[in-house]
């Protein structure tokens, strides 16, 4: 019972204020869609509690029968149902606390402006989306959830909609995320092709009964779903959206583009691990593709100059190891981090939020130095997320994210190439958050004007209690062996090498001594030229600033060819073709006219010679 | 006879509106209004309260017409005409009420027009006499060329005679299809028949029933619009006044995609069977090419059509695919496209009434001014692009995972579609909502919201809970 309702506060809260709009007053809203939350979040808790008395492990909520599909004599529903298992009570719990601390958070920090109750409606409808996509027990429904956090994604980038800039990059979020839908839905179709069922568990396992490991069929599928992952989470080769979603508002990209949206295509393939096991091939590309998608962001957030921006790379380089973990086979510390991540990032993008809004919508770095003299209570949370995000020893992130490394070296779809690939993404984490740190903390300051402190006691609220989270959020590891119970691979007994797990944790002190001597010159007090750093023209730098060229190319090679010939078509040939007719009938008529012309000579000719040829016809 | 006084009392209402124009022109418009609520109403209690279940075929009249030729006035009904009925009378509503204030040349003739196309229209839905059917074929087809050429925009009388023409010249080849059909009959049994039930008796030679069966298949085909024919449809749906649109987009489109299920398929099994890849890679094309082209629109009318192409592609894909699933899909998508280019077309009618004009490089920053109209517009495109808990997402849906079974390669590239159909419903919502504010209105009226609510309450219905219609599906011969 409370597990159906659960989608439904944010929906009605939704719905109030799409239908009041009007009549409601800025306290009206945020109590409005923060107290939807609220309820939401300590809902979701205690369905977490009970969840550990209820047998199985399991809670199903039925709601009603959308459609059912046909499969030759017999037909598989598709229900709007709720599943709750360990791991989807970890997600709504990530969903609903996390969501319900930014929501707090989003009610003061959006309460100038003119659309606030359209803001808090569509975070709501949001939450909503999203909730379901964690609980769907089958794929349609879930899907019906992956679409729909799309469309509030693109409504929330695009949110301030009169810039040119903020509809492009809604756009390109949306159509770039959709490529990979498609991808997922061509999935569903073999899916239900080959096993006749759309419901997770089912497909789960019926997969292991009918399949052996390295089927080609689960192969297939597994690939077309590993395409939707990648397009929602912002891996290679679709990753090029995200940096460009930072066009919304900071609370958005710290919900939607940071905790939960872009990890839904983590939760898609833990949720499917009973398919993925059978085909180590694609378990293998996933770690490559999370490897590749760590140091190409890392590489990406070395030189950016927006602060949203390093973020949003951090946060493409983060999923990259729950990426990494999940092709390793480590689901549970691939959740984990989802869930730490989550955490740390929502709260280093709210303080981001937090400095930019006080420092007049400032998001250069290269125009910020010195924040933590003037913004101090807000550079200590700032360097609370930063160690997490290191992984400092003893940091949530610190857990989650050796518990990942740990399980590479030995992984039989992992190995140690996967594993130098996630130290040396740990060494670029720690290289970079350095370097923001210097620039925009440390310092003179290069900003003139005053800084406009935001000061609520709900916004301190949420920032503290993300904090607190982020630090001792390593504790609260969940316990997900009964989902990935039939899913966890034998371990080989492979002798690990006894430095491993030293070099490990040695890994992000090493970045942090090396950028201290490499980047002193930003963090001196004597006045540099910001300028020129920031406009560097070096050719390595503007590719890594450039996210490594994916822009461009696929500009060259799929938008550029895709406008062209839809251009140069506006007349649609086809109908250039079928009137051509009426020109050829157009011309007949003219030459009939022309016969037409009442002039005697012409007939008597014309009489002539069709007795000539007439007679000639019949001699010859 | 119930379907009889539909038809009547449509073109009697349209008759008595035509002879108030010169004494209150004002008052057409409620005429055709009560008429089409009354009837519509009185059809519905008339299935709500039917003993038959409507599973078959119920024959509803058998009157003999022309007796030389034993060509009879039959009609009868079942659950696919029931169904496209009630979106007819639903659409006619809607129809109607977005010509209330675009109209205010000869109203009087235009709602006698508009009531007899779908007279016609119900003709073609209830028809199973082949002589019959070809006839309210052609009773819908005049009165809708008279729509556009009489109160289109621009360029009018082109799009009215091209329309004409493309439905004409196709027309004929049923037509030979047809009298075939009764000499065939004449051959097997001794006798003329045009009759629907009659032509399933007959045993079919492959040769001869590929040729009629193409001679359906052309004509339907022309009519829903399917690649290479397509051409007549961007122009008609331009040019034509708003409800003229509404009605092509909305229901026109459908009698095609009704004959191919009703005759093409389930009279000639064999031959579509073995047809069925051409018509498959045609849909293909029709979606691919549709999507394609509505993206290279800058006309906001021009890009619903080429968008009603694509979606019409679906229908036919699926109807080919001979699948349980993917006939659900087609029906399914045969009444979400109904309501959501209906709307579509209805709001390029209301942005038409506000900046005269249909660009969309003159369009942006609607949302401004009128968040509600922006609200819906979203709603609607979202539904184009098959967002999910919409009806459309279920009629794609359906249609693909069952095509998927036959033809797996063609449903993987129609599948890109999806694709095609994000990046024109994006451009049509954000060329024309979004962006610099270019243009302020008021925003909708009472009239209007109530026409963009309803369209989309029935599409959140549908997309909720589908089975409100599949339960009724016609099983399409499987």
């Amino acid at each position: 019972m409370l597990l159906s309702l659960l989608p439904f506060y944010p929906l009605i809260s939704f719905l109030l204020i799409v239908l009041l709009k009007k009549q409601l007053s800025w306290w009206q809203t945020s109590v409005l869609s923060v107290g939807a939350m609220l309820i939401c979040a300590i809902t979701s808790l205690v369905l977490l509690n009970t969840l550990n008395q209820a047998p199985d492990g399991v809670i199903t909520s039925h709601l009603w029968r959308w459609f059912s599909l046909s499969d030759g004599d017999s037909f598989a529903s598709v229900n709007f149902s709720f599943y709750l298992d360990a791991l989807s009570a970890v997600m709504i719990c990530v969903v609903s606390c996390v969501g319900f601390l930014i929501h707090l958070f989003a009610a003061v920090y959006m309460k100038e402006d003119e659309n606030f109750s359209r803001f808090m409606a569509y975070m709501n409808l949001f939450i909503v989306a999203m909730l379901i996509l964690v609980l769907a027990d089958n794929l349609v429904l879930l899907y019906l959830g992956w679409e729909g956090v799309g469309l509030c994604s693109f409504l929330l980038i695009g949110f301030w909609y009169q810039e040119k800039a903020n509809v492009l990059a809604a756009r390109k979020a949306f159509i770039v995320t959709r490529i990979g839908d498609t991808s997922m839905a061509i999935g569903l179709f073999m899916l239900f092709n080959s096993l006749g069922s759309v419901n997770i568990v089912e497909v789960n396992e019926l997969a292991t009964a009918q399949w052996q490991v390295g089927n080609n069929d689960a192969y297939w599928i597994c690939l077309l779903l590993l395409g939707g992952a990648v397009g929602k989470s912002a891996q290679l080769p679709l990753q090029t959206w995200l940096p460009d979603a930072m066009a919304g508002p900071t609370p958005v990209s710290a919900l939607i583009h940071a905790a939960t949206m872009v990890t839904a295509g983590v939760y898609l393939i833990a949720r499917m691990n009973g398919l993925f096991i059978l085909s180590p091939q694609v378990m293998n590309y996933v770690a490559w593709i999370g490897a590749s998608t760590l140091l190409l962001a890392g590489f990406a957030a070395l030189v950016q100059s927006d602060i949203k921006r390093v973020l949003a790379y951090s946060t493409m380089s983060q999923i990259g190891y729950m990426m990494l973990a999940l092709g390793a086979g480590a689901w549970s510390a691939g959740i984990f981090h989802l869930m730490t991540h989550a955490f740390f990032k929502a709260l280093l993008f709210l303080t981001a939020g937090a400095i930019i809004y006080a420092l007049h919508h400032q998001q250069n770095i290269f125009k910020m130095g010195g924040v933590l003299k003037r913004l101090p209570f807000e550079s200590g949370l700032f360097i609370i997320g930063l160690i997490c995000l290191m992984a400092l020893p003893g940091t949530s992130g610190f857990f989650s994210k050796e518990a990942i490394i740990a399980h590479l070296w030995s992984s039989p779809t992992a190995g140690q190439a996967l594993w130098w690939c996630a130290i040396l993404g740990a060494l670029l984490t720690s290289i970079y958050s350095c370097r923001l740190f210097f620039i925009a903390f440390l310092s003179k300051e290069r900003f003139s004007h005053q800084v406009e402190n935001l000061s609520s006691v709900g916004l301190k609220i949420s920032l503290i209690t993300l904090a607190v989270l982020s630090l001792v959020g390593g504790f609260l590891a969940p316990d997900l062996s009964t989902v990935f119970a039939k899913a966890s691979q034998e371990v080989s007994h492979m002798v690990e090498p006894q430095w491993l797990h030293a070099v490990a944790i040695a890994t992000p002190i090493i970045g942090i001594v090396f950028s201290w001597f490499y980047f002193s010159k930003y963090r001196s007090v004597e006045p540099m030229n910001y300028q020129k750093a920031e406009q560097n023209q070096n050719p390595i730098v503007r590719f890594c600033f450039s996210g490594l060229g994916f822009d461009r190319l696929y500009e060259i090679l799929l938008i550029k060819p895709f406008v062209a010939i839809a251009r140069l078509n506006k007349r649609d040939v086809v109908d250039q073709l079928v009137m051509s007719l009426t020109w050829y009938i157009g011309l007949w008529r003219d030459v009939l006219v022309y016969s037409q012309n009442g002039l005697m000579r012409w007939y008597a000719a014309a009489f002539a010679i069709g007795l000539v040829c007439f007679i000639g016809g019949w001699l010859l | 006879m119930i379907i009889s006084l539909l038809m009547i009392g449509l073109v009697l209402s349209g008759g008595f509106a035509w002879y108030m124009e010169t004494k209150r022109s004002g008052q057409a418009k409620f005429i055709a209004l009560l008429a089409t609520l009354v009837l519509g109403f009185s059809f519905t209690l008339y299935i709500v309260t039917s003993p038959d279940s409507f599973a078959d075929l119920v024959l509803l009249t058998n009157v003999t017409w022309i007796s030389v030729f034993n060509i009879r006035y039959m009609i009868a009904l079942d659950n696919l005409s029931n169904l496209l009925l009630i979106l007819t009378f639903i659409l006619t509503v809607v129809a109607i009420l977005i010509s209330w204030r675009e109209i205010t040349h000869r109203q009087g003739f235009y709602y006698f027009n508009l009531l007899t196309t779908i007279a016609g229209i119900i003709g073609v839905f209830t028809a199973v006499d082949m002589f019959l059917f070809f006839f309210f074929w052609e009773v819908m087809l005049l009165p809708m060329t008279a729509l556009i050429a009489i109160w289109g925009h621009e360029n009018r009388q082109f799009a009215a005679i091209k329309f004409f023409i493309f439905t004409q010249v196709s027309s004929l080849l049923m037509l030979i299809a047809i009298i075939m059909m009764a000499f065939l009959h004449k051959q097997q049994v001794g006798q003329l028949s045009f009759a629907y039930e009659d032509w399933l008796t007959l045993t079919l030679t492959a040769d001869y029933s590929y040729y009629l069966m193409l001679g359906f298949f052309i004509a339907f085909a022309v009519k829903l619009p399917s690649f290479p024919v397509h051409s007549w449809l961007p122009d008609a749906h331009t040019q034509a006044p708003t409800a003229g649109s509404v009605l092509l987009a909305g229901i026109l489109l459908k009698t095609g995609a009704y004959g191919l299920i009703r005759f093409v398929i389930v009279l000639f099994p064999q031959a579509s069977a073995e047809f069925a890849p051409i018509a498959a890679v045609l849909a293909l094309i029709s979606i691919l090419y549709g999507a394609k082209m509505a993206f290279a629109q800058t006309d906001f009318k021009r890009l619903v059509a080429y968008s009603s192409i694509s979606h019409m592609g679906f229908v036919m894909l699926a109807l080919f695919a001979f699948n349980a699933n993917a006939f659900q899909g087609a029906v399914i998508t045969l009444v979400a496209h109904g309501l959501s280019s209906a709307a579509l077309f209805a709001f390029a009618g209301m942005i038409y009434a506000r900046i005269h004009s249909r660009d969309l490089r003159q369009m942006g920053g609607f949302w401004r001014s009128s968040p509600v109209m922006g609200g819906f517009a979203l709603a609607f495109a979202a539904a184009a692009f098959g967002m999910p808990g919409l009806a459309n997402f279920i009629g794609e849906f359906y249609s693909l995972i069952g095509a998927f079974q036959r033809f797996p390669l063609i449903t993987i590239l129609a599948a890109l579609g999806i694709i095609g159909s994000a990046i024109y419903g994006m451009l049509l919502f954000q060329s024309s909502f979004q962006g610099p504010v270019k243009n302020s209105f008021i925003d909708l009226s009472i009239r209007e919201g109530f026409i963009a609510a309803s369209l989309f309450i029935f599409l959140l219905v549908l997309g909720l809970f589908p089975n409100l219609v599949l339960q009724y599906s016609y099983n399409g011969g499987l």
